[in-house]
């Protein structure tokens, strides 16, 4: 059987459906019901591209896009690979739920510039696809920069001050580490290598001295400020004032896995786990991420506002897919490349919560939720859910990610790493998991406003609640059926 | 057309130079306008024609009244001139339309046939210097140039524009005097005031000499300098761009400091070239700690200027530092990004001008307290200035990014990783003051009741700034007319050089 368009086509397609959804959405700025459908029928239209495109690189093809040259030997092209297949399905696949989230939140709130957000998110997500498939660092790097710029307005949304200050610090740390450290580090590469091209192997191997090979490293891991290294994370925290649906597709998915996503690809294709375990330096930044891992683990269990510890738990996860890459071996990439999928639909669903309960019952902070449960049972037991599977107990995805991850450093042999993520699983289910049973089983606050009417239901609204629980289920089926992404990301060339 | 072709390069000249005066004897506004409409198209069609020649054939050399250089005044359009010629010439035929609307509104009655006149003259002066290849006739044309910029400026819409064009005009005739200083070093040495000949004589001067050479080269150093707002000898250029009319502003920004630098890299490369030894000589080292001094000192001003056209003129002083790093690096990556940013900065400037001769026509302020929420009332307009000032941070996918990349490889290539890191910081200084106009215009309501009634101007304005705005991500992607052709001229003058 033969597709019927090719998979280059839905290539193409699937690189501007998103842009052509972004210039079709303001047409309709005074008839929101029609606006959103757009929205929808956009993410729907794209999800189907990138599962044609998944159909025939599961098949073992891998289409391209010869793009325009801009520079010597650089050109604005595309190219499937099985890390970026996986990433694009990742985020394809999620703003359906989130748009379908989107118009429950954001409605419910009554919130001002609903047209200019959901243009924002069309870009972001268009620019998010353009980094899955780029094939090449400088394509990579248009659409990160793209992706930056077009969240700015998100992080924003409320205008107050509050919201301009954290955009700056967004805006200043993302820009400026990939403007400062980022770009030079392509430069360098590119007058190195002589090509940006992504490369089973890499590009660096053999030409570059120890010294240049350590200095890039650095540069790449601290100027792809999306993947939240420490020092470079404090953007994230800061980026939620934004409204809760952008929190949990953009700073628990697109944005931050976009960061991951590169630093992934840049390990494997750039310099190569060959090169990259040979040089010490990628075991000093190792324990950067070990550390990252924990400390932002600790930083949590101190935050009671619910989306600030939710976001330096992503902090945490994160640097999880980084320590993947640096462990420089077959099972870390397998690991890491897992955890971009897994902790995506485990955080996201945190998120959903998050949102529904502020939504529901106007709470933001942990301390609030006690006794919620009972009149949010569907929100609360999805957050549980979520819980566990980014903490990686069965019968939840996140098991399989954490699962190779410690088989990845016991392959690298570095026993340490193997304790980071014990360490840090059970700093997981410290403060995650406390907060879903406290809600069910806990007492009220003292003192706080039940509003009277003990034993009813107060869910957020359906379209919430819809996209919350299908991330929850989410969770359960990628324990059951992960194959497919594991034959996914084992074809991951390494040499 | 072929008794026409051979006499391009003086035609270059001479069609806005009768412009001119005929802009000045129509008297009323309109026919004016035509004449300076029908001239501009006109040179950028030559320029663009000679441009293909020159590709085509190599060099063209003119005899000016049918004297053989050296003795006459030569002509030549080389690659490097070329690529001036077009950039200044089609410049300024996208922008004339924008003209008639701008100046009627900010010019005082029976002023605008001047001011057309005006235009013509510089734009004959700016495509002079870049034609002749005789040293003193470029003189005349920096000349002509500035005095009728200096008229040009004085015609803006607020008083403070008289003392502009002063300030202006007492720092460009220090500039203009210094460099005939050094030509009549030059012309004591040699005996010659043709640039190639100049060249050719001042490599067999002997070693007692070298005195004389590097007088010339200081006196022309500073002089020219002047003229393109090399830092710390900008002071002129802010108030002249902050007071002039939208569109003079938006022309003179384009060209005028652009041409400037031409002259500038046609005596360094071609002329001094041979005969300076720039190991001994801390020129580079002088000219790159000036340009980083303008990269970082002019940005900076530029976060703290509340009236737009004084922070992009401050933009442009920092933006200059990059061409001139460029000129500095010495090698072909840095001199491929500095003539691409010579390019790009032009166009990415030429846009932001424009967009706020724009605001101007509608709120009558450039002000960035009485421009606040703009970008939902005049959308098209702020989406034209959001992508130049995207540009003018250097943002992939942009014009501006194509520049900075070729910059960071030349100082890479210089060994120097300091250079390269500073090159990338400073962008994010612009990012500090682009950022800031942005906030104000997007994300804030509107306060001012022009502001609130504002909307997009008449499409003659309009599509010329569009073109422009289309034109920085064009050739943001398209790099073969910039990157492309920079690098070949950049490849002829360092091959001149050793």
């Amino acid at each position: 059987m033969t597709p019927p368009v090719s998979p280059a086509t839905l290539l193409l397609a699937a690189l501007v459906i998103p842009y052509v959804g972004a210039a079709l959405i303001p047409l309709f700025h005074r008839r929101p019901n029609i606006r959103e459908a757009v929205t929808l029928v956009t993410a729907a239209l794209l999800f189907l591209c990138v599962v044609g495109i998944a159909d025939a690189v599961f098949a073992g093809a891998r289409p391209e896009l010869a793009g325009i040259s801009i520079l010597p030997r650089i050109a604005f092209s595309f190219r499937v690979e099985p890390l970026g297949m996986l990433f694009a399905l990742v985020a394809s696949s999620l703003w359906i739920l989130n748009s379908i989230y989107s118009i429950g939140y954001m409605r419910a709130h009554d919130e001002p510039r609903q047209t200019s957000y959901y243009v924002c998110f069309a870009i972001a997500l268009g620019s998010t696809i353009g980094i899955a498939f780029a094939a090449n660092l400088f394509t990579l790097f248009l659409f990160y920069e793209a992706l930056t710029l077009s969240t700015y307005p998100l992080v924003t949304h409320d205008r107050d001050a509050e919201a301009m200050r954290s955009g700056r610090v967004y805006l200043l740390l993302l820009l400026g580490t990939s403007m400062v450290l980022f770009l030079p580090a392509i430069v360098a590469t590119w007058a190195i290598a002589g090509t940006l091209d992504f490369a089973p192997g890499g590009i660096l191997a053999g030409k570059a001295s120890d010294a240049t090979v350590a200095a890039l490293l650095v540069l790449y891991v601290f100027g792809i400020g999306k993947a939240a290294v420490m020092p470079v994370h404090s953007w994230l925290p800061a980026a939620m004032v934004a409204p809760t649906p952008v929190s949990a597709l953009l700073h628990a998915v697109a944005v931050v896995k976009a960061g991951v996503f590169t630093m992934m690809k840049v390990m494997v294709y750039v310099f190569g786990i060959d090169l990259l375990r040979q040089t010490t330096m990628s075991e000093v930044l190792l324990y950067i991420a070990a550390f990252t891992v924990v400390a932002a683990s600790l930083i949590a269990m101190a935050q009671d506002n619910l989306k600030r510890r939710l976001a330096y738990s992503t902090v945490s996860q994160l640097s999880y897919i980084v320590a993947g890459a640096l462990l420089a071996s077959q099972l870390g990439v397998v690991g890491g490349s897992l955890q971009i999928a897994m902790h995506a639909v485990g955080k996201i669903t945190l998120f959903f919560c998050a949102g529904a309960i502020y939504v529901a019952a106007h709470k933001t902070e942990v301390s609030e939720l006690p006794g919620l449960g009972r009149t949010m049972p569907i929100t609360f037991a999805a957050f549980l859910v979520g819980a566990l599977s980014i903490v990686g107990l069965p019968p939840f995805g996140g098991l399989w990610s954490k699962w190779f991850l410690v088989l990845g450093a016991l392959q690298a042999h570095q026993i340490a790493i193997v304790a980071v993520l014990m360490l840090s699983s059970l700093l997981n289910i410290a403060y995650l998991v406390p907060i879903p049973l406290r809600a069910f089983f806990g007492k009220p606050p003292a003192g706080s406003n039940t509003n009277g009417d003990e034993s009813g239901i107060q869910e957020a609204p359906l379209p919430c609640l819809i996209a919350l629980t299908a991330t929850a289920v989410g969770c359960v089926l990628l324990f059951f059926f992960a194959e497919p992404l594991y034959a996914l990301v084992s074809a991951i060339p390494l040499r | 057309m072929t008794a026409v072709l051979p006499q391009l390069p003086v035609l270059q000249v001479v069609i806005p130079l009768f412009g001119a005066v005929l802009a000045g004897f129509l008297r009323r506004g309109a026919p004016a306008f035509t004449v300076a409409l029908v001239a501009t198209w006109a040179a950028a069609a030559i320029a663009c024609t000679m441009l293909w020649q020159v590709i085509a054939g190599g060099p063209i050399s003119y005899a000016m009244g049918g004297w053989a250089p050296p003795w006459g005044i030569e002509y030549r359009v080389d690659l490097l001139s070329a690529f001036v010629l077009v950039l200044v010439s089609s410049v300024a035929a996208v922008l004339i339309p924008f003209a008639r609307r701008s100046v009627t509104l900010e010019l005082d009655e029976g002023r605008e046939a001047w001011f057309y006149c005006m235009y013509l003259l510089c734009l004959t002066g700016l495509l002079g210097i870049t034609a002749t290849g005789d040293a003193f006739n470029a003189f005349v044309f920096l000349e002509i140039s500035s005095l009728s910029t200096y008229v040009m400026i004085a015609t803006g819409p607020d008083r403070r524009a008289l003392l502009a064009a002063f300030q202006y005009l007492v720092m460009g005739t220090i500039g203009a005097t210094f460099y005939v200083i050094g030509i009549g070093f030059l012309y004591l040495l040699t005996g010659s005031l043709n640039f190639v000949d100049i060249a050719g004589r001042l490599a067999a001067v002997g070693p007692d000499q070298f005195p004389a050479i590097v007088a010339a080269l200081a006196f022309i150093s500073v002089g020219v300098g002047l003229k393109l707002a090399l830092f710390p000898l900008h002071a002129w250029l802010p108030n002249a761009y902050a007071y002039a009319p939208s569109f003079a502003t938006t022309f003179l920004a384009a060209s005028a400091t652009k041409v400037a630098i031409y002259l500038l890299i046609r005596l360094y490369f071609s002329v001094f070239g041979y005969a300076v030894d720039y190991a001994a000589l801390p020129i580079s080292d002088v000219m790159i700690a000036l340009s980083v001094a303008a990269m970082f000192v002019a940005s900076t001003v530029a976060i703290f200027e509340t009236n737009l056209k004084r922070m992009l003129a401050y933009s442009s002083v920092a933006q200059i530092g990059y061409i001139t790093l460029g000129i500095g690096l010495a090698n072909v990556a840095g001199l491929t990004g500095g003539l691409a940013h010579l390019f790009n900065h032009a166009i990415m400037k030429a846009t932001l001008f424009a967009a706020l001769g724009c605001v101007f026509f509608r709120v009558g302020s450039v002000s960035l307290g009485e421009i606040a929420g703009l970008g939902r009332r005049m959308p098209i307009t702020m989406a034209a200035f959001t992508i130049a000032g995207l540009a003018l941070i250097g943002v992939p996918g942009t014009a501006g990014f194509i520049s900075k990349w070729y910059l960071a490889l030349g100082a890479l290539d210089d060994g120097s990783w300091l250079l390269v890191f500073l090159i990338v910081a400073s962008s994010l200084v612009s990012v500090l003051y682009v950022g800031r106009v942005m906030e104000v215009i997007w994300f804030r309501e509107p306060t001012s009741r022009a502001c609130i009634a504002a909307s997009d101007p008449p499409l003659s304005m309009l599509i010329p700034l569009v073109v422009l705005a289309a034109a920085v991500i064009y050739f943001g992607f398209d790099t073969r007319l910039t990157a492309g052709l920079s690098g070949d001229i950049a490849r002829a003058l360092i091959g001149d050089l050793r």
